[in-house]
């Protein structure tokens, strides 16, 4: 009950600001009719049944103008004032205001909530003392809510984002009673989208599986099977469960259930391959930058998840910095993010080969030990100056949410800005390897590092520029994950070792077996996941990926010819 | 010359089996004495010597990276720690014949694969035979279809990865997270007495001094000789006749046994087992005790594994923060500066001839001469499948 008061209280001031706004203007409002006066005058009454009567009663009429009074019953803030004349009249308080040992408060009209003034024009202030309360007992609070339930959703209904009107018409589903379906009903005349639609059928099904008459019932679970409602499952089990449930509603119920789990299966399917696939996307842009460069310089890279892990913390730094800077632009920090990551990654996989790397080129197994030592460092880096939690990436508004594309499946923007953002990167990969001067250099080093210096190429520019490269996708990756997974010192060490099953897998520096391999990795990651464990998924995979390279050991597109032997 | 080498280990078997635990016997009080913690501390870094022996045999010596050793060692200690579970019987919190996580789990009969850890020749057989066959079925499988390399380390890790998640699952049985522990005897012996530690202790100075002596007998066969050339250049070998595979597999048993056995003997001298200990982090940190020490020698392993496991115990007491920090910069510097580790170096400057290896540039000497070019191109496609 308080927790009701509370939101009555906060809603409140938002509710009645238009109201007193239009009361300022000069134009009188216009006063109640005769009957919704009465209604108003029988609020006030010191009987819990007249009182509970009048209260539905003025529900009903659906004029907005009673919401506050309303409003102010359910908070108990409505006083009966005595007219000159030995009148009374109904009116709300406002806030009180202490003056000297009196306790003066504002009124405001029971009708549109407008402030009464007195003769001065001033707002009238009246001694609490002076008016009589007007007591609202439990009864009457529980039956006033759904009204003002009903008040604020068909509010909600007539709102421009079809988002908006799609929660008030579910949220009027769950609670509301045979007025509330007229009002569902009049909104779906006149509804064009089609989820809103779809929401709005929803919800009027289900009022009427709840207070519908039995015919209507069976009618509402059919067409509840029909729409494949998933909110519907919980009232289709107690009505298929319960022993007094009259045999064809009964029956409907569980067609009805069996209707809504066969799509809930399907729908499922198609959930898990797009999280699938939004993973791939992200071992994708690991594998990719760890291919190319063991392709190139033969380095096994294990601080590969470490930039990573510098790219998602560059991207936290930058939301950070908006958020102190520029709150106002705060939604495209993720924008400025993407590239900073990217820089940031780079930088230090430039560092890394510069300072190090290049001094053990064509010695993997030492790269391998070396490039751990790194990751170990970086990764105790970021614990002692990030501290050892998780820490917090927010999402930007304009990735929030989705795009519902069937009955209970809606694709996250997140999820799809990942994939997109992996394509772009593919894409961009193949441009510059394929289409670009420095394309052709970095796969003439790849394949015969010898000949090409000699014809010129500067190797050790082309493996310095291909590691920074790899590393800034790496940092992409890194701001691409702080949307779907957690931001920790450990990030790093979570991925590296599917990443390094795709570079496995896919064959080393080549592009399309790496995409390959990272979509089959991702997929059957979250494909094995529900029915087997995230546990049994990894070692099913690793499984499945030693039997694989029995059959093909260099992968899944080998590079033919003799200088693959070298 | 020869004889002074073999003096001078004997000199340390001796004072590894009898001096230390015979100091440690002496009355409290007296000056000499090494405490109870000392001495189960340094019983503790034997079985990694013992383990770190392993690794050098087949990284060191044959040049195959394992990143996946902490699996045997677990297998070891696990077959061990369940024989111990099974040991405390009533003695548990719980009083129940199962072992109190089991109580936790609510499982009520003992689980099939653990009723025959009751005996003790089965658990002591198991402790040899579960690494080694496990060994055997995944070495098998990998080397036949020639995948070397950092191939092969790629796929250890993912190995111990999987390994390690799957230990941590309660539905195992094997405790989960929290692993095994509370043990409360070993073979009928007191695991509280002082006695039974020192036993311990002796029981881990002779294994490790077995393991020495085998190692050292495997390298200097004509078998060590040719896991020598396969390092070197794994392709001759195979040209001249002999299959790589088959010594690899070998050498691969016979390390992840030895891991198996340090595991055992870790279990109750430490007296707890938990999947933390055969993860990602801690396979690779065995690597580096063999670096540091000294890989392609036998005294290295030894040295590398009671110097870095003691620095790691001094610092983490004092600068917890720092060890992480310290074990990334020892990698570095191993790979950079000493690629011979301790002993490697050491051996260089006695001889005299040798420089140090400076910058990763090696001047003299094994293992890797310069840039050879089947490491820089690491999927080497060899041709002659028949010649298998």
């Amino acid at each position: 009950m308080w927790k009701s008061l509370l939101l009555a209280l906060t809603l409140l001031p938002g509710l009645t600001a238009p109201a007193v706004a239009q009361s300022a203007g000069a134009a009188p409002a216009a006063g109640p009719s005769a009957e919704v006066a009465k209604h108003i005058a029988d609020v006030a009454s010191a009987d819990a049944l007249v009182q509970e009567a009048a209260a539905v009663a003025l529900g009903k009429t659906g004029d907005r103008k009673i919401l506050p009074l309303l409003e102010a019953l359910r908070e108990g803030s409505v006083y009966v004032r005595p007219l000159p004349g030995g009148k009374k009249e109904t009116v709300i308080v406002g806030d009180k205001v202490s003056e000297g040992d009196k306790t003066l408060v504002p009124l405001f009209r029971a009708y549109g909530r407008d402030a009464l003034t007195g003769s001065d024009g001033k707002p009238l202030l009246a001694d609490l003392t002076t008016l009589e309360e007007v007591s609202t007992g439990r009864r009457l609070r529980i039956a006033i809510r759904p009204l003002i339930d009903a008040f604020s959703g068909q509010s909600d209904l007539a709102n421009p984002d079809p988002a908006t009107r799609r929660a008030a018409a579910t949220k009027m589903g769950y609670t509301g009673d045979a007025a509330t379906r007229q009002v569902l009903e009049e909104a779906l005349g006149k509804e064009q989208d089609r989820w809103a639609r779809f929401a709005l059928q929803e919800a009027i099904a289900l009022i009427q599986l709840r207070t519908g008459s039995d015919g209507e019932r069976v009618a509402a679970a059919e067409a509840l099977g029909r729409l494949r409602s998933a909110n519907a499952m919980e009232p289709l089990y107690q009505l298929a469960g319960d022993a007094q449930t009259p045999a064809p509603l009964a029956t409907a119920a569980r067609a009805a259930i069996k209707r809504i789990e066969r799509w809930g299966l399907f729908t499922q399917a198609i959930e898990i391959a797009f999280q699938g696939l939004s993973l791939s996307s992200i071992l994708l842009l690991m594998a990719l930058g760890l291919a190319i460069v063991f392709g190139l310089m033969g380095v096994i890279n294990m601080a590969h998840g470490e930039l990573m892990a510098l790219g998602a913390y560059a991207t936290f730094l930058m939301q950070g910095w908006f958020a102190a800077h520029f709150p106002a632009y705060f939604d495209y920090y993720f924008l400025v993010a993407l590239p900073f990551s990217f820089l940031v990654s780079a930088t230090a996989g430039l560092v890394l080969e510069r300072g190090v790397i290049r001094l053990l080129y064509g010695r993997p197994l030492e790269t391998l030990l070396l490039t751990w030592g790194v990751s170990l460092m970086i990764q105790q880096g970021l614990r002692l100056w990030f501290g050892a939690a998780n820490v917090d990436v927010s999402s930007p508004r304009w990735l929030s949410g989705g795009i519902p594309v069937m009955i209970g499946v809606q694709l996250p923007y997140n999820r799809l800005f990942i994939i997109g953002l992996a394509a772009v990167c593919v894409a961009a990969m193949y441009f510059l390897l394929f289409r670009t001067d420095a394309g052709l250099r970095i796969r003439a080093v790849t394949q015969n590092r010898g000949m090409a210096a000699c014809l010129g190429v500067r190797a050790r520019w082309v493996d310095a520029g291909t590691f920074a490269l790899g590393a800034g996708l790496a940092g992409l990756a890194g701001c691409a994950i702080t949307q779907i997974g957690n931001v920790g010192p450990e990030l790093g060490q979570n991925y590296i070792v599917d990443s390094f099953m795709v570079v496995v897998t896919g064959g080393v520096g080549k592009l399309l077996g790496s995409i390959l391999a990272a979509v089959g990795i991702g997929g059957l990651n979250k494909i094995i996941e529900p029915g087997m464990g995230a546990v049994f998924g990894k070692v099913l995979i690793l499984v499945l990926v030693i039997v694989f390279i029995q059959r093909r050991p260099a992968g899944l597109f080998a590079t033919k010819g003799r200088y693959a032997e070298s | 010359m020869r004889s002074l080498e073999a003096w001078g280990l004997a000199g340390v078997a001796v004072l590894l089996v009898v001096v230390l635990p015979g100091l440690n016997a002496l009355p409290a009080g007296s000056p000499l004495r090494i405490s109870d913690f000392t001495l189960n501390l340094f019983g503790k870094f034997l079985a990694y010597a013992i383990l770190a022996l392993g690794i050098d045999l087949i990284w060191g010596y044959t040049g195959v990276l394992s990143l996946g050793h902490g699996v045997f060692f677990g297998l070891g200690a696990y077959a061990m720690g369940m024989h111990l579970m099974l040991e405390i019987g009533t003695r548990s919190v719980y009083g129940n014949v199962l072992p109190d996580f089991m109580v936790w789990n609510r499982v009520t009969e003992l689980p099939l694969f653990w009723k025959p850890f009751y005996s003790v020749p089965f658990t002591l057989l198991a402790i040899v035979v579960v690494p080694a066959l496990f060994a055997f079925v995944f070495g098998y499988f990998t080397f036949r279809s020639r995948i070397r390399g950092v191939y092969f380390s790629i796929i250890t890790q993912a190995l111990a990865l999987s390994t390690w998640l799957m230990f941590n699952r309660n539905a195992m049985n094997l405790g989960g997270t929290n692993g095994l522990s509370g043990f409360k005897s070993v073979f009928g012996f007191t695991l509280n007495s002082a006695a039974t530690q020192r036993g311990l202790y002796v029981a881990t100075a002779l294994c490790l001094c077995g393991a020495f002596v085998l190692c050292r007998t495997i390298v200097r066969s004509p078998a060590g000789r040719v896991l020598i050339a396969i390092r070197d250049s794994e392709t001759r070998v195979l040209f001249s006749g002999y299959s790589p595979a088959a010594f690899k597999l070998f050498v691969f048993v016979v390390s992840a046994v030895l891991a198996g056995v340090a595991g055992a003997l870790y279990a109750p001298q430490v007296g707890i087992i938990t999947p933390a200990k055969i993860g990602v982090l801690p396979s690779i940190e065995m690597i580096i005790w063999v670096a540091v020490g000294g890989r392609g020698t036998l005294l290295g392993p030894v040295v590398g594994a009671l110097g870095v496991n003691w620095l790691q115990s001094t610092l983490t007491t004092h600068y917890p923060d720092l060890w992480l920090l310290v074990l990334g910069g020892l990698f570095v510097a191993v790979v950079l500066f000493f690629p011979d580790g301790v002993v490697g170096t050491a051996q260089k400057l006695l001889k005299g001839g040798g420089r140090l290896g400076v910058m990763g540039v090696r001047l003299t000497g094994r293992p890797h001469e310069g840039r050879r070019p089947e490491e820089a191109k690491p999927q080497t496609e060899v041709p002659h499948r028949q010649a298998r």
